[in-house]
């Protein structure tokens, strides 16, 4: 899967899945978590899914608001790899 | 068991106790664990009970030094960190009353959460906020009461010197401490508890667990909410058992933490809200729990939100592999007016489900068995007997006890109930009726047994935390956009996260609509003022909201309005 792909169905999935509103336009750095777009749950699910779509494990450490907030930001850990 | 050791605060043993001040946890043997802090990327931080004596002297010393003393509310305003844990203590060693506040959390606005702190001071007459040195100066900025850092208390009882003040010998009868939800609502319901009171549940809490001198307590639960104040906290020092604790956004973030706390400290007892089954069961990745046996635990206390036996089926499911079994799930029913619990289930039997009639109870208002598999079955899960020490009724609208499977509200009298609201007299009189707390669910008593199937009052209980709509509304209200007084605010409960989910409707310029600036708006407000998330907002026109014969925003029937629209597709 390329950084497009990998792009694409990251919002999908924060879209549907996170947000329930698949008709949402979201931006590559928009603010997910400090934004009020997805709740606190999110953190957890996200690495779940990344791991499945994936393969790649975050460790827990990494897994912060803070490094995870935007979109951007998901898609680069994510194609850094485990 | 050393033979230092005082037993257990039971029924059988309540007379040894007077105060608080006689937690176990306080007393020797000096080298024995009171409270092991773990989070992520951390190593334990073990805390011995000499440590703990120690710091809650050196607390109540530093408070005596600045100036503090009996009786004075003292408000605590730390994260959930060991210097809040010895803060509260130190205060009741004092005599002072201290009341846990609400953490700010990374996505409240620090502005919204200081004003909410001084609307405490305010209303409440505070004497002093204890809280993190970051914290001091701009909350010393905006409060008319002194506030003192942790380096301000170091330095008070370095300047004093001399040995710690002796802790003083409360009346059992004084009030020990308040208890605060939070929101502007909660904030002005200070929940007042006596020693007699908090002792009293204690040790009938005691024997209805079945506690043992070997328990050890796992909790990632807020200080500030009554299930984390006392089954996570208090509980586990008046008793002498080890509490191992940790930051619930830590938690909610990495799951796998709490169950291998368990592993690694020997967990036996956990209080859990019924969301927290379907995290773990969901967001729980295997290699996070490799190797991790639940078999020593004695029970996962689901408490604090509507129980769902789907949650209890999917945990189950999820870390059976891990020794997880159906006997240690158990359930108790709980409100901070009584201290904490009002029923809890026995450990080591699985609670009752009890299948009945949907349509029935609704229409009916009677909870009539059924197959559990008949077509429209409702699995209630029973929260179990009431405690020893108190007794559940359940009441029609006049105030006349209802029979056996009527569903009512439920009405609690017991001997650990509450003083009284904090400086709110007009409240006292509204919740209680000759004795009896009206808690505003409603539920059904069967074969002796409590089953909460509904509430009577506008709140949301979101993740186990009370969110009251009249606060998400006026925040929403103050949104630049959204008509004045044209929103509202109700919970929706969701089968995949196991707890409400909160959805806000609000009525805007027809051209406002097209685009999505006043709902990002909307969002962000609820998030950095409730410190909650938004999951629905859904913005309409000036038509769509119902409205009483008053002129009031109708809130249950606008939940009926967009439950209806969702269930068609247009929401």
């Amino acid at each position: 899967m390329d950084a497009h792909d990998v792009r694409e169905t990251l919002r999908t999935f924060i879209t549907k899945e996170l947000m329930r509103d698949p008709a949402y336009v979201l931006g590559d750095q928009e603010k997910i978590i400090t934004g009020g777009l997805v709740d606190s749950f999110s953190l957890a699910e996200l690495a779940v899914f990344v791991e499945s779509a994936f393969g790649v494990y975050i460790p827990d450490p990494e897994l912060t608001v803070a490094e995870m907030d935007t979109l951007d930001q998901i898609v680069a850990r994510v194609l850094r790899g485990s | 068991m050393d033979p230092s050791e005082p037993p257990l605060l039971t029924r059988a043993t309540r007379a040894s106790h007077r105060t608080l001040l006689d937690a176990a946890s306080l007393g020797g043997p000096d080298e024995a664990t009171a409270v092991v802090w773990v989070a992520t990327a951390a190593e334990p931080r073990i805390v011995t009970r000499r440590e703990l004596r120690d710091e809650v002297h050196r607390h109540a010393a530093a408070l005596a030094a600045l100036g503090l003393g009996p009786r004075d509310l003292v408000v605590i305003a730390h994260g959930q960190e060991l210097d809040a844990l010895y803060s509260f203590w130190g205060a009741l060693a004092l005599g002072a009353v201290p009341s846990m506040f609400p953490t700010l959390t990374e996505k409240l606005d620090p502005g919204i959460y200081m004003s909410q702190v001084a609307l405490l001071v305010e209303h409440s007459g505070v004497r002093a906020v204890l809280t993190s040195d970051a914290m001091a100066g701009p909350l010393s900025a905006r409060l008319r009461c002194p506030v003192h850092s942790s380096s301000d208390l170091d330095r008070a009882r370095r300047k004093a010197g001399g040995s710690p003040p002796s802790a003083r010998d409360a009346d059992p009868s004084e009030v020990a401490f308040l208890q605060h939800s939070s929101g502007t609502t909660g904030l002005q319901k200070g929940v007042a508890l006596s020693h007699t009171a908090v002792l009293n549940q204690l040790a009938s809490y005691a024997d209805a667990l079945r506690l043992r001198e070997d328990d050890v307590v796992v909790s990632w639960l807020p200080l500030y909410h009554d299930m984390g104040l006392v089954a996570g906290f208090l509980m586990p020092l008046v008793q002498g058992l080890p509490l191992v604790l940790m930051s619930p956004f830590d938690w909610v973030a990495h799951p796998a933490l709490l169950l291998r706390a368990i592993h690694e400290h020997g967990g036996t007892l956990c209080w859990l809200p019924n969301f927290a089954y379907n995290h773990c069961a969901r967001r729980v990745r295997a290699r996070d729990v490799e190797g991790v046996s639940l078999g020593r635990m004695r029970a996962f206390v689901n408490c604090s939100e509507p129980v769902r036996d789907e949650s209890h089926q999917a945990f189950l499911a999820r870390f059976a592999a891990h020794g997880l079994r159906p006997d240690q799930l158990a359930v108790s029913y709980a409100i901070a007016e009584n201290v904490f619990a009002v029923t809890q289930t026995t450990p080591g039997e699985p609670p009752r489900v009890d299948a009945v009639d949907r349509q029935a109870l609704e229409k009916d208002r009677i909870a009539r068995p059924v197959d559990a598999g008949a077509p429209g079955a409702l699995l209630s899960v029973s929260c179990g007997p009431p405690i020893t020490g108190a007794a559940v009724r359940v009441l029609d609208e006049a105030g006349t006890p209802l029979g056996e499977r009527a569903v009512g509200e439920l009405a609690v009298r017991s001997d650990s109930m509450l003083t009284g609201y904090h400086r709110r007299p007009d409240l006292d009189a509204a919740a209680l009726r000759e004795g009896w707390y009206l808690t505003g669910d409603m539920g059904y008593l069967a074969h002796g047994e409590v089953y909460v199937v509904g509430r009577k009052k506008d709140l949301i209980i979101n993740g186990g935390r009370n969110l009251y709509p009249q606060d998400i509304e006026a925040i929403v209200n103050t949104v630049a956009g959204v008509h004045a007084g044209r929103a509202v605010a109700f919970g929706v409960p969701d089968a995949r996260e196991g707890t409400e989910l909160l959805a806000v409707v609000a009525e805007v310029d027809e051209d406002a609509r097209a685009h999505d600036a006043i709902g990002h708006a909307i969002r962000e407000a609820v998030l950095e003022r409730a410190g909650v998330a938004a999951t629905w907002v859904r913005l309409v026109d000036s038509r769509w909201l119902i409205k009483t014969s008053s002129g009031k925003i109708a809130r249950a029937a606008n939940r009926e309005k967009w439950l209806a629209d969702r269930a068609a597709g247009a929401s």
